[in-house]
């Protein structure tokens, strides 16, 4: 271990008490940091059918010939890892920090360790977490997918992944974490870093699918480099305990772009804290955020801060909220902050139940007000993301058709 | 077909309509003159079965069934439609979507959408960034697939440029089974005579006139139906002398018109 390592540990462990800026407050000594190991399967139809049909809501498809790489950590345990298709790598991030001296550079750059008590929980007590890294011009045929999972009750899974899209390639991803049906509570911390080279794109596709009780703060930031692309879309829709997260990009190249788009749907008793924030640090740099809102009884805080830098740089803010039951919390924190004369920022924000008139247009043309009211909440959901692959698209409106089913 | 009855309807608990009278056969073109706040839309809001808009008194038969009280859809799916004024915007559904919503499914969205030459809206949000004329083509085009057999207009032409308001003209003719000199083999007398369509159409400016021809005309004015008769010269006497002739003719008072405007401002 070199001293680089020592001195990030030592980060870790002065921070592993330091409480995060948002989101409730998570005993980490609630959960069980240590469980057995899961056997390695190298055929993915031999995973269970109960797991490959959780792993299937969060658009891990553990049949599908269209994926070029498949990851699965089970618990603490790397399950399954393969890739296809030349030029692209997934593996175990503790395999692919032997194999790449050089992968410590990237570790903490973009999430430091000691940014709260929770990056450093993963740092001190992290269990492997996935590499995944698409080579200089390299283009993925189809997703790669990764999917971390939650077997165990009440265990802690600290993950660390590290994403690099290397100049001018195309890589995209699909992530999925689940729990097993056992699962009533649990902790997931996550640290994910994304890396984008020069030219390079990077789209990623998560959906979760957590259990009633489960605790969730990921911590992830991007680094976009000169011409880059980075495109996040977001889904929570099934009940989750409590569930924070603010990830940052950094458009530190000329021309670098962010989009962000999230859905969420609270049902009652969950708490979902999600943002997004965007450092436009160089000319011409862009970015979007966009989130949909949806609770039927849960809270949720749906944050958004664009943050432009220097002149030239255009990004736009919008967060729209339905309210579908009047135990529902949505509270909308758009942020624009502009440090030169020369910047171009929006935000655009509603909060609110279905509008009457929307409905009876829609029953005037024959529909019943519940089949007005699902084609409402459907389209709500529905955003149109450019640049997204077939696949992920079709991932992405499979989630939202189970999620409507348990809405309406 | 469509037999309104004494009817009263409020809005916001304020009596727009007073006992109004309107029989409409099938094959009829009916259309509806007022000055601004009259209750021109409020009867066809209360036809459509809106629920602001209460009906309080009398009753509706369409086809010989009373609607009075019947759900919006459940009158839609007996056969009437109506051109909304104002419609909403709707993120996320999109036109294409909503005319398969009209048409159950089953009708060629595609080349109803070339008729209208609407071809590249299919793929947008309904009504978003729409402009008014934009607007009376997505709603006639939803009529187009839903293909009622009574229809409500209100202000068709509003806010079409006369390049487009022929285009409108025939595609209301069309959907009023009305088109001329279309059908081999069949006389005139015939046509009518098969026809099964009926319409209720409010017009303002009267301009629609020039490219739809009506059977009725009627003016209705401070929630009452004051006048019956033929539409086109009804038309030319409100151009030409406006609603006070009206007033005057059908002997009420002529404060009914300031009055009017006062409370529609």
């Amino acid at each position: 271990m070199g001293t680089n390592q020592e001195e990030k540990k030592a980060l870790a462990k002065e921070a592993k008490d330091k409480l995060a800026t948002y989101g409730t407050d998570i005993n980490l000594e609630d959960f069980s940091p240590e469980t057995d190991e899961h056997p390695y399967q190298e055929d993915l139809s031999t995973f269970s059918l109960s797991d490959q049909e959780q792993m299937l809501k969060a658009g891990v498809d553990l049949s599908s010939k269209n994926r070029s790489g498949t990851f699965v950590q089970k618990d603490h345990s790397v399950v399954h890892c393969s890739a296809t298709q030349q030029g692209m790598e997934i593996m175990d991030i503790d395999q692919a920090r032997e194999k790449y001296d050089w992968l410590h550079d990237y570790w903490g750059k973009a999430v430091p360790v000691n940014m709260d008590k929770y990056t450093a929980r993963a740092e001190l007590h992290q269990e492997h977490g996935y590499f995944i890294r698409s080579l200089p011009g390299a283009k993925s045929i189809y997703p790669l997918q990764a999917c971390l999972y939650l077997e165990e009750d009440n265990l802690s899974q600290d993950v660390h992944n590290i994403v690099i899209a290397e100049e001018g390639s195309e890589l995209h991803i699909i992530t999925g974490c689940a729990t097993g049906p056992h699962v009533k509570s649990g902790l997931h911390v996550g640290v994910s870093e994304f890396y984008i080279k020069k030219g390079a794109k990077l789209t990623f596709t998560m959906i979760h699918n957590w259990a009633e009780g489960v605790a969730v703060r990921p911590r992830s930031a991007t680094i976009v480099e000169e011409g880059g692309v980075f495109l996040s879309n977001y889904m929570c829709m099934q009940p989750v305990g409590t569930l924070q997260t603010y990830p940052v990009a950094y458009l530190v190249g000329e021309g670098a772009t962010a989009l962000y788009n999230s859905i969420l749907i609270a049902t009652p008793g969950s708490e979902i804290d999600v943002g997004a924030r965007v450092f436009l640090k160089a000319k011409n740099t862009r970015s979007e955020i966009i989130s949909r809102a949806i609770t039927t009884g849960g809270k949720i805080i749906a944050r958004g801060h664009i943050i432009g830098e220097v002149p030239g740089i255009k990004a736009h803010l919008e967060c729209k909220g339905l309210i579908l039951s009047d135990e529902g919390i949505i509270h909308a924190i758009p942020e624009l902050e502009g440090h030169r004369k020369d910047v171009d920022l929006s935000h655009e924000a509603a909060v609110g139940k279905i509008a009457q008139e929307e409905i009876e247009y829609l029953m005037a043309r024959g529909l019943s007000q519940e089949e007005a009211t699902a084609t409402i909440v459907r389209g709500f959901l529905h955003v149109d993301i450019e640049g997204l692959p077939p696949e992920l698209k079709a991932e992405m409106d499979k989630a939202v058709e189970i999620s409507e089913k348990s809405l309406l | 077909m469509l037999s309104i009855e004494d009817l009263r309807v409020e809005v916001e608990g304020r009596e727009i309509l007073h006992h109004v009278d309107l029989e409409i056969n099938q094959g009829e073109t009916h259309v509806l003159f007022g000055p601004n706040g009259s209750g021109k839309t409020t009867l066809l809001m209360a036809t459509m079965g809106f629920p602001d808009y209460q009906i309080t008194g009398g009753k509706i038969l369409f086809k010989r069934k009373d609607i009075t009280h019947m759900p919006l859809n459940e009158r839609a799916a007996l056969g009437i439609g109506l051109s909304f004024q104002r419609p909403p915007t709707i993120k996320g559904v999109k036109m294409r979507q909503m005319l398969e919503i009209c048409g159950k499914g089953d009708k060629n969205v595609e080349s109803m959408a070339h008729s209208l030459d609407f071809d590249e809206f299919l793929d947008r949000d309904l009504n978003d960034g729409f402009s008014g004329g934009e607007i009376k083509r997505s709603e006639l085009l939803q009529l187009m697939a839903q293909n009622p057999d009574f229809l409500l207009l209100d202000e068709p032409e509003s806010g079409v440029d006369l390049e487009n308001i022929a285009l409108i003209g025939k595609v209301i003719e069309k959907l009023l089974e009305r088109e001329v000199g279309l059908h081999k083999g069949k006389s005139h007398k015939e046509l009518k005579r098969e026809r099964k369509k009926a319409g209720l159409i409010i017009t303002h400016t009267g301009y629609i006139l020039d490219y739809l021809d009506a059977d009725f005309g009627h003016v209705i004015i401070a929630g009452e139906k004051c006048c019956d008769g033929n539409p086109r010269e009804m038309l030319k006497t409100i151009k030409e002398q406006g609603y006070d002739e009206c007033v005057r003719c059908c002997g009420l008072n002529e404060s009914v018109l300031s009055k009017q405007k006062i409370e529609s401002e």
